[in-house]
C-alpha cells in the first residue's frame, strides 16, 4: 500500500486531533465558529470535543475530526545523516585507519543563541544517554567554542585550526533566526573557500536532514541524535574522501 | 516528611560557604564597576538616551576624568559648579560638555550639592517598596507554591496580552524572557520595544508597561501578580535599580551564572551581584539564584551536589549583601532523565533537602526542560511528576514547566493548560507531603545524605582553593574561567582613596542596621 491516511480506529478513517486558541470569548457559538474553522481547512465529521475559556477574549478547542486526503508515500524520500552508527571505538578505528590523524572538529551555539544544550550533548566528554561526546574520542580534536559566537567568529576560527568539520547548534527558532543563521554561516564559509574542505553539520531540535540539504549543508540532526551519530558520520565521510 | 539530616554537615557546609565568599567580599569592596557607576547616574535621574540611541547614564560614566573616583564626585561637582539638576549635567555632557575635575570643589559642597538627588532616589524606592506592601495586604497572594511563567514573544505588548491571560488563568508571577544577547550589552536598551529574539528586551518603559497591565488585572482579581525580570549580564546592577525604580517584585540573579555561563568576568560579576543585592535588599525584590543551570548542560544525577553547593554560596553571597532569608530564592530544577528508576524519589530527595536546609527561602523550583521533547503528551504527564514534587516539598517559587517546552516559545494556550495541570495536581494533594513520613534510611533519605556530603566535599575544595581560582579551574559545570578574561573585565576598577558612592553607603548603612 502506498497511500496512507491518519489512522484512528479503523483503516483509513483519517481520524486526526488538533487543538488550538482562538481570540474570542468563550460561547456557544465561540464552539461553533470552532467548528467551522476546522471544516473550512478541509477536514470533516468535525468534534468539538472540549471548549472553554482560558482567559478574558480567549478560548481554547479540542477538535477530533477526518481528513479526506491521503499521501502517496512510494515517491517520498527523507534520507537520515543517521545509518547504523558506529561505537566510539570503531569511529576512533576508522579515522586511525583512514584519515591517520586527529580529525578537527569546531563547534558552536552561532548567532545570538544562547542555548547550548544541544551542541554541549554532542561535545562534552560526557556526552548523552550514556553516549559518549565527541571531545573523548582519541580521533577528534574538539574546539567548543560556545553560545552566542558570531559566524564570522566561527568561520575565522575554522579557518585559522584548519577544521575539518564545522558543528553550527541552533536552539531558538523564533521568527526564522535559525534558518537566517545557518545560511549565514553557509554563505560566509563560500565565500571564504572553505566551503571544499569542510565538513558543514547543522544541529538543533526542529533540524532535519532534509532541511540541512536545503541550507546547503552535509547533513543536520535533530532532536534523539546522540554523539555516536554525529561522530560515524564524520568519520565516513571523511574516510570516504581519502582514496583507499 | 521530614528527613533526618546531619545537622553537623549543614552547619559545616555554610561555614565552608562563608569561608568562599569572605575573600571575595573584600575583593569587592575595593573595586566598582561601570555599570555600578551608572547606577548612580540612574537613581538620581538621569535617563534617556543622546541622538545615537546611547544612554544618557553610559556617556556621563564614559566622560568621567577619574573613574576610580566614581561618579558621584564628578557629578556632585558639576551641580555644585553649574545649579544644574543630573539630568541637565547628562545632557550638557552628550551635547559636548566635559564633566569638571571634582578636586576643584571642595568635597563638602560637590556632596551637599549631590545629597538632595540621593535622598530622592532612595525615597523613589522606598515608595515603590511601599506601594508593594500595601498592594499585598489589600490583595493578598494565593498560598505557594507561586505559580510562575514566562512569557516570550520579543514584542512588549503581545508580553503584556499573554500575561494578563496567564494572570486570569492562575499565574501569580509573570516573568518577562529577555532578548538572548542582551546580557551581553553594556548598557540598558531605552523606550518600549516590539522586537526581540527568544525574548524582548528588559527596559525601564517595558517594566512599566508590563507593571501597569499587572496592576490592573490584580485588582480585577483581587490577588496581586508579582513581576519578574533577569538582573544577570553586565548591566545586572542598572536592571536591579530600574526593577527597585518600577516595582518589580522578583529578579533573576545568580552569583555564578554570566561567569560560567555566558562568559562574563568574574571580577564584574562579583562586583555587581553584590551592589545588585544590596538594592535588591533596598527594594524588597526577592532574587532567583540559576541553579537550573547546572543541570541543563550536565547530568542531573552527577550535579546534584553541585546544585546544593551553589544554593550554599549563593546564600553567603546573599548575606553578606544584606539581603534577608525571606528574599533569597535558591534554585533547583526537576531536570533527572524520566527513564531513570526512581528518579522521582531522587528528585524529592533533592526539593525536600534544600526546603529543610534553607527553611526561610522562598525556594524557586525550576520544570523540566532537558528531556522534553516534542512528544507533548508525555511532556505534559513528566510536568504534573515536577508539579506533585513541588506541592510535596513546599516549594516557594514554582516555574511552570510547558508541555511544549521543546519545540516553541509558549502559545498562550500552553500556558494555560500548563497552569491548568498545575492547579489540578496542586489542589488534588495540597496536604500529600504533610501526611506521609520518609521511611528511615530508605532511597530518599540514603540519597539527600549522599547529595549533602557531595556538597560539602564541593565546598570543602572550592574552599581551599579559592573560589575565583576555582573557576579558573573548571570546578563549576566543568567550564574554566580566567580571572581577567571574559566579557566586561574592562568595565571593572580599583576604587581611589576618594572614591565616593552615597548609593552604596546608604545601602550599607541599612544592612548594618538590618
Amino acid at each position: 500500500m502506498s497511500t496512507v491516511k491518519p489512522y484512528g480506529d479503523t483503516l483509513g478513517d483519517g481520524a486526526v486531533q488538533l487543538s488550538f486558541t482562538l481570540p474570542l470569548e468563550w460561547s456557544e457559538a465561540a464552539d461553533e465558529a470552532a467548528r467551522r474553522l476546522v471544516g473550512k481547512m478541509g477536514f470533516t465529521d468535525v468534534a468539538v470535543v472540549d471548549g472553554r475559556a482560558i482567559a478574558s477574549g480567549f478560548s481554547f478547542f479540542v477538535v477530533y475530526a477526518r481528513t479526506p486526503v491521503a499521501i502517496d508515500v512510494s515517491a517520498i524520500q527523507a534520507p537520515s545523516a543517521t545509518r547504523e552508527s558506529l561505537t566510539m571505538e570503531q569511529v576512533d578505528a576508522l579515522i586511525a585507519e583512514r584519515v591517520g590523524r586527529k580529525v578537527k572538529i569546531v563547534g558552536a551555539c552561532i548567532g545570538t543563541d544562547a542555548h547550548t544544550v544541544g551542541i554541549d550533548a554532542i561535545l562534552n566528554m560526557k556526552g548523552y544517554k550514556g553516549d559518549y561526546g565527541l571531545e573523548r574520542y582519541r580521533g577528534f580534536e574538539v574546539h567548543n567554542l560556545g553560545s552566542q559566537i558570531a559566524v564570522e567568529d566561527v568561520v575565522r576560527f575554522a579557518g585559522e585550526h584548519g577544521a575539518d568539520a564545522i558543528l553550527a547548534s541552533q536552539v531558538v527558532t523564533q521568527k526564522g533566526s535559525d534558518v537566517a543563521n545557518f545560511t549565514a554561516l553557509a554563505e560566509l564559509l563560500e565565500a571564504e573557500n572553505l566551503r571544499e574542505r569542510t565538513l558543514l553539520i547543522a544541529g538543533g531540535p526542529r533540524m532535519t536532514n532534509v532541511l540541512a540539504a536545503e541550507l546547503g549543508y552535509d547533513a543536520g540532526f535533530g532532536r534523539g541524535t546522540l554523539p555516536s551519530d554525529v561522530a560515524t558520520f564524520i568519520a565516513r565521510r571523511l574516510a570516504e574522501r581519502v582514496p583507499a | 516528611m521530614e528527613l533526618r539530616l546531619d545537622q553537623a554537615a549543614v552547619a559545616n557546609a555554610r561555614r565552608l560557604a562563608s569561608a568562599i565568599v569572605d575573600p571575595i567580599g573584600d575583593f569587592i569592596a575595593r573595586h566598582s564597576t561601570l555599570s555600578v557607576e551608572r547606577v548612580v547616574a540612574r537613581l538620581c535621574g538621569v535617563d534617556g538616551v543622546d541622538g545615537d540611541g546611547v544612554p544618557l547614564p553610559n556617556r556621563l560614566v564614559d566622560a568621567l576624568p577619574a573613574r576610580e573616583q566614581g561618579l558621584a564626585r564628578a557629578l556632585g561637582a558639576a551641580l555644585a559648579e553649574s545649579g544644574r539638576t543630573p539630568q541637565q549635567v547628562a545632557e550638557a555632557v552628550a551635547a559636548g560638555e566635559p564633566l569638571p575635575d571634582p578636586s576643584r570643589t571642595p568635597e563638602s559642597a560637590l556632596r551637599a550639592a549631590l545629597r538632595p538627588h540621593v535622598a530622592s532616589g532612595l525615597a523613589r524606592i522606598d515608595a515603590a517598596r511601599g506601594a508593594r506592601d500595601v498592594l499585598l495586604a489589600r490583595l493578598p497572594q494565593e498560598e505557594p507554591p507561586l505559580l510562575y511563567v514566562i512569557v516570550a514573544s520579543g514584542n512588549i505588548y503581545e508580553d503584556r496580552t499573554a500575561a494578563v491571560a496567564a494572570a486570569e488563568a492562575g499565574a501569580q508571577v509573570v516573568a518577562v524572557i529577555r532578548s538572548t544577547a542582551q546580557s551581553l550589552l553594556d548598557y540598558v536598551p531605552f523606550g518600549a520595544t516590539v522586537e526581540g529574539f527568544g525574548g524582548t528586551y528588559a527596559t525601564q518603559e517595558n517594566f512599566r508597561i508590563m507593571r501597569a497591565a499587572l496592576d490592573a488585572v490584580s485588582e480585577r482579581l483581587g490577588r496581586y501578580v508579582m513581576l519578574t525580570n533577569y538582573a544577570s549580564g553586565l548591566c545586572m546592577p542598572e536592571i536591579a535599580a530600574t526593577a527597585a525604580l518600577e516595582r518589580l517584585d522578583m529578579l533573576l540573579n545568580d552569583s555564578m551564572y554570566g561567569i560560567l555561563f555566558r562568559d562574563i568576568n568574574m571580577q564584574r560579576t562579583f562586583v555587581d551581584q553584590h551592589f545588585s543585592r544590596q538594592l535588591n535588599a533596598r527594594s524588597g525584590i526577592i532574587i532567583n539564584t540559576g541553579e537550573d543551570n547546572y543541570l541543563t548542560t550536565a547530568d542531573a544525577v552527577e550535579q546534584a551536589p553541585a546544585v546544593l553547593a551553589s544554593q550554599f554560596v549563593n546564600e553567603a553571597f546573599a548575606k553578606r549583601a544584606g539581603l534577608p532569608e525571606r528574599q533569597m530564592g535558591l534554585g533547583d530544577a526537576y531536570e533527572i532523565d524520566p527513564d531513570l528508576e526512581d528518579g522521582f524519589l531522587l528528585q524529592l530527595a533533592q526539593a525536600q533537602l534544600a526546603r529543610q536546609i534553607f527553611p526561610h527561602a522562598p525556594l524557586k523550583y525550576m520544570p523540566p526542560t532537558k528531556h522534553m521533547t516534542g512528544n507533548v503528551f508525555k511532556g505534559h504527564l513528566i510536568d504534573a511528576m515536577f508539579n506533585l514534587t513541588s506541592v510535596m516539598t513546599h516549594q516557594t517559587i514554582h516555574l511552570c514547566g510547558m508541555l511544549t517546552e521543546a519545540i516553541h516559545t509558549p502559545f498562550l494556550g500552553d500556558r494555560a493548560l500548563a497552569l491548568e495541570n498545575a492547579r489540578y495536581v496542586m489542589k488534588t494533594a495540597r496536604g500529600f507531603g504533610d501526611e506521609i513520613e520518609i521511611k528511615p534510611g530508605g532511597k530518599i533519605e540514603r540519597r539527600a545524605r549522599e547529595v549533602l556530603d557531595g556538597a560539602v566535599r564541593i565546598l570543602d575544595r572550592v574552599a581551599e582553593r579559592g573560589l575565583m581560582r576555582a573557576i579558573e579551574e573548571g570546578t563549576f559545570a566543568d567550564v574554566k574561567r580566567p580571572r581577567e578574561g571574559g566579557r566586561g573585565f574592562e568595565g571593572v576598577f580599583a576604587k581611589d582613596p576618594a572614591y565616593w558612592n552615597p548609593f552604596a553607603e546608604a545601602l550599607a548603612g541599612a544592612t548594618a542596621l538590618a
